[in-house]
């Protein structure tokens, strides 16, 4: 694996040896996530963030495959099935609403994640391959969110499925041909809510297998850490158990507690009530919108309001709103600076903060009704994005002067603790605990 | 290469936006929209006092009984409930043999298909099945109550409003919107999404549901205890709920402040 120092899996009874010779899992596990895998000593809480989301795609996943015991994908009865599980399913609002919520945990703490990731250069060489994957992961987990959204088939079930399926007839001539093709007729009917179904069982799967390319790619490098410095010695590392493990412990109890804070005393506040009113073909909603992790793009799509070199305003839209995520996997090469962590960055700091302000203004306009100054905003904001990471990243990048660098993780970490000299630290010897 | 391509696209794509921008602002300066009635008028719902709100909320069966008698004797004439189930008014701190009773006594009976004959005849209803359909043969189209206060922004104080909101349509409306007169067969409510609604005022005047437990009928008593029936008709289950949390997070407080410790236990030698 990475580092030479890495402690290797010995086993100990004759049961874990003759495991070991046969299917060593016991070793790739304990060079994945055990004492094998070095990690720089240094990292903070948003590094438990990576940790989190996987808790949060397992709660997903095990709470709906019960939820898929008492669903019914059936146009006819799905509306139903679902207040059935509410109401005479054992512990089925729990279910139910763990699956909800917890969708959006998923996203809270992948976005934590991914703007982590945009900080501290995560994306930068060696670790290029991690982000490609990530953002994979990303886009696999907003599809599975849309469908998700749609099985309860609800008003904006139904009409986020018109509008988000509707995206695909604005690609000129064969768009129209496409949107039916992928519904199975003319509008959301019995035929799309079963693929929805399908799908949406299978690609959390398909999320967790690429979650393991992720996490096999972040084990080449290793981890990178808040000083974005390469690990140049032992002396930068503590072994991922019993350090990490124990860190990343009390992170998943704050990330239960608000989820269940949520759960159990808000569960319906990050829904849209329109959700509990039937599917109605005939009935538009008076204001559709998706959920709140798709406010942002929402808000790009509705910024592109007039045609632009006889390209309509709709496909414009609609480009940019793909585009928007699209461009994130062209990050590793749209950033030239050699610096990753953005704490040695002064001017490239400044546009990630605005950057962040940007994003959460993008989500308050996607996420309210149409009027003029929200537009005009939604306008300013969407441009800010691209100019972003298409025209300012690359030419920060370039024209910044980096502040300097420490030599070392450790020389880091004792400067700003006050200690003497890097031979007396704590971990000259062995990182291994004492116990 | 990638960088020179890229601050080409980005250009091209602010461009685009800053075009559509001077349409939208140009569109607000020369051609404000002007506004509308529903702008105007329309209502936030009124504060109601219940005892389920809040963080901690609860129901009080003496409030539900009593909604669950204007619901019976008001509402259930156009309205279904259909989600809800008569065993379920147990619930409600009624005996098995009062809910078997309050079931074969409803007016709607059960529908039963006779497949030897193919005649649909009609039985009692029992504890197992849940309130009856209701046809409706007037204009509107009375929706399905069961979860009417998860179905509508702050349902509960919504349905209040809307129960004590009728009232003559205001004057200064029609001033300044001449073309928004009340159309025939609707009911003006400023706490209605479009102002203008199909139902009648079904309360109207005090004493119109005799409850049973003496508290005093009036129109506002009987808005306020059927939006309380209809939030435990919603969501029932969130006393348990509530209590199921506090037990929760206290757990998980025990949790973080234990794996903290072991967190720092682990790293006390380790400078980071």
């Amino acid at each position: 694996m990475s580092f030479p120092w890495a402690k290797h899996y010995e086993p100990k009874s004759g049961f874990t040896k003759w495991i070991d010779q046969r299917l060593p899992l016991p070793r790739l596990v304990y060079g994945a996530v055990g004492a094998g895998y070095p990690v720089p000593r240094n990292l903070n809480y948003f590094w438990n963030f990576g940790v989190l989301a996987g808790a949060a795609l397992a709660i997903q996943i095990v709470t709906g495959i019960v939820l898929a015991m008492h669903y019914a994908a059936n146009g006819g009865v799905a509306f139903d099935s679902v207040e059935h599980i509410m109401r005479d399913v054992n512990g089925g609002w729990f279910l139910r609403y763990a699956h909800a919520n917890g969708a959006s945990m998923f996203f809270v703490v992948v976005y934590i994640h991914i703007f982590r990731g945009l900080f501290y250069g995560s994306y930068k060489a060696p670790r290029e391959m991690i982000w490609l994957l990530g953002v994979t992961i990303f886009l696999l987990m907003m599809a599975t969110a849309f469908m998700g959204y749609v099985l309860p088939w609800g008003q904006m079930s139904f009409w986020g499925a018109q509008v988000i399926t509707g995206f695909f007839s604005a690609i000129p001539v064969v768009g129209e041909t496409i949107r039916i093709w992928l519904l199975g007729g003319y509008a959301p009917d019995d035929a799309a809510l079963n693929r929805f179904f399908s799908l949406h069982y299978l690609l959390p799967f398909v999320i967790a297998g690429v979650i393991i390319l992720h996490i096999w790619a972040l084990h080449i490098p290793g981890s990178n850490n808040p000083t974005g410095v390469d690990v140049k010695g032992e002396q930068d590392t503590v072994p991922f158990h019993p350090y990490y493990t124990a860190k990343d412990g009390f992170g998943l109890g704050v990330f239960l507690f608000i989820f269940a804070a949520l759960l159990f005393f808000a569960p319906n506040s990050l829904g849209h009530p329109d959700n509990y009113i039937p599917a109605n073909a005939l009935q538009t909603p008076a204001h559709i919108v998706p959920e709140w992790y798709f406010w942002p793009f929402y808000a790009i799509l509705r910024s592109f309001t007039a045609d632009f070199l006889f390209i309509p305003a709709k496909l414009l839209g609609v480009l940019a709103m793909f585009g928007s995520i699209l461009i994130l996997f062209f990050l590793p090469w749209l950033d030239s600076s050699p610096v990753r962590s953005s704490n040695y960055r002064p001017l490239y700091r400044i546009f990630f903060c605005v950057l962040v302000v940007d994003v959460l203004v993008l989500g308050w306009v996607g996420g309210s009704e149409i009027s003029p100054f929200k537009v005009a905003l939604g306008q300013i904001t969407a441009a800010y994005y691209f100019a972003h990471f298409l025209i300012i990243l690359p030419i920060v990048s370039r024209a910044e002067r980096p502040q300097p660098l420490p030599n070392s993780i450790t020389e880091a970490v004792l400067a700003k603790k006050g200690g003497t000299s890097p031979a007396h630290t704590a971990l000259s010897g062995s990182p291994v605990p004492a116990e | 290469m990638v960088r020179a391509i890229a601050i080409l696209i980005g250009a091209g794509i602010v461009a685009c936006l800053a075009w559509a921008l001077f349409g939208t602002v140009s569109g607000a300066i020369t051609d404000p929209a002007p506004p509308t009635a529903v702008e105007e008028f329309h209502r936030h719902p009124k504060d109601v006092e219940l005892a389920s709100n809040g963080l901690l909320g609860t129901y009080n069966e003496r409030q539900l009984q009593r909604g669950l008698q204007v619901y019976k004797e008001v509402c259930s004439n156009c309205h279904s409930l259909k989600h809800v189930a008569f065993r379920d008014l147990t619930q409600l701190g009624y005996s098995a043999g009062q809910v078997k009773k309050f079931a074969a006594d409803w007016a709607v009976k059960a529908k039963q298909f006779d497949p030897k004959s193919g005649d649909t005849t009609e039985r009692p209803n029992t504890p197992a099945d849940y309130f009856p359909a209701v046809y409706y043969p007037g204009t509107g189209n009375p929706p399905d109550l069961s979860l009417i206060t998860k179905a509508r922004h702050e349902g509960p104080a919504y349905v209040y409003s809307l129960l004590t909101g009728y009232q003559d349509q205001p004057a200064a409306l029609l001033k300044h919107f001449p073309d928004a007169k009340v159309p025939d067969g609707l009911y003006y409510n400023p706490y209605f999404a479009n102002l203008n609604l199909a139902m009648p005022p079904p309360l109207t005047q005090d004493g119109q549901v005799t409850y049973l437990d003496g508290t005093k009928s009036t129109v506002d008593q009987n808005a306020k205890d059927v939006a309380a029936f209809l939030t435990w008709a919603a969501e029932p289950n969130l006393p348990a709920r509530h209590g199921y949390g506090l037990a929760v997070l206290g757990f998980l407080l025990l949790f973080c402040v234990l794996s903290y410790g072991a967190y720092q236990n682990i790293w006390r030698d380790i400078k980071h």
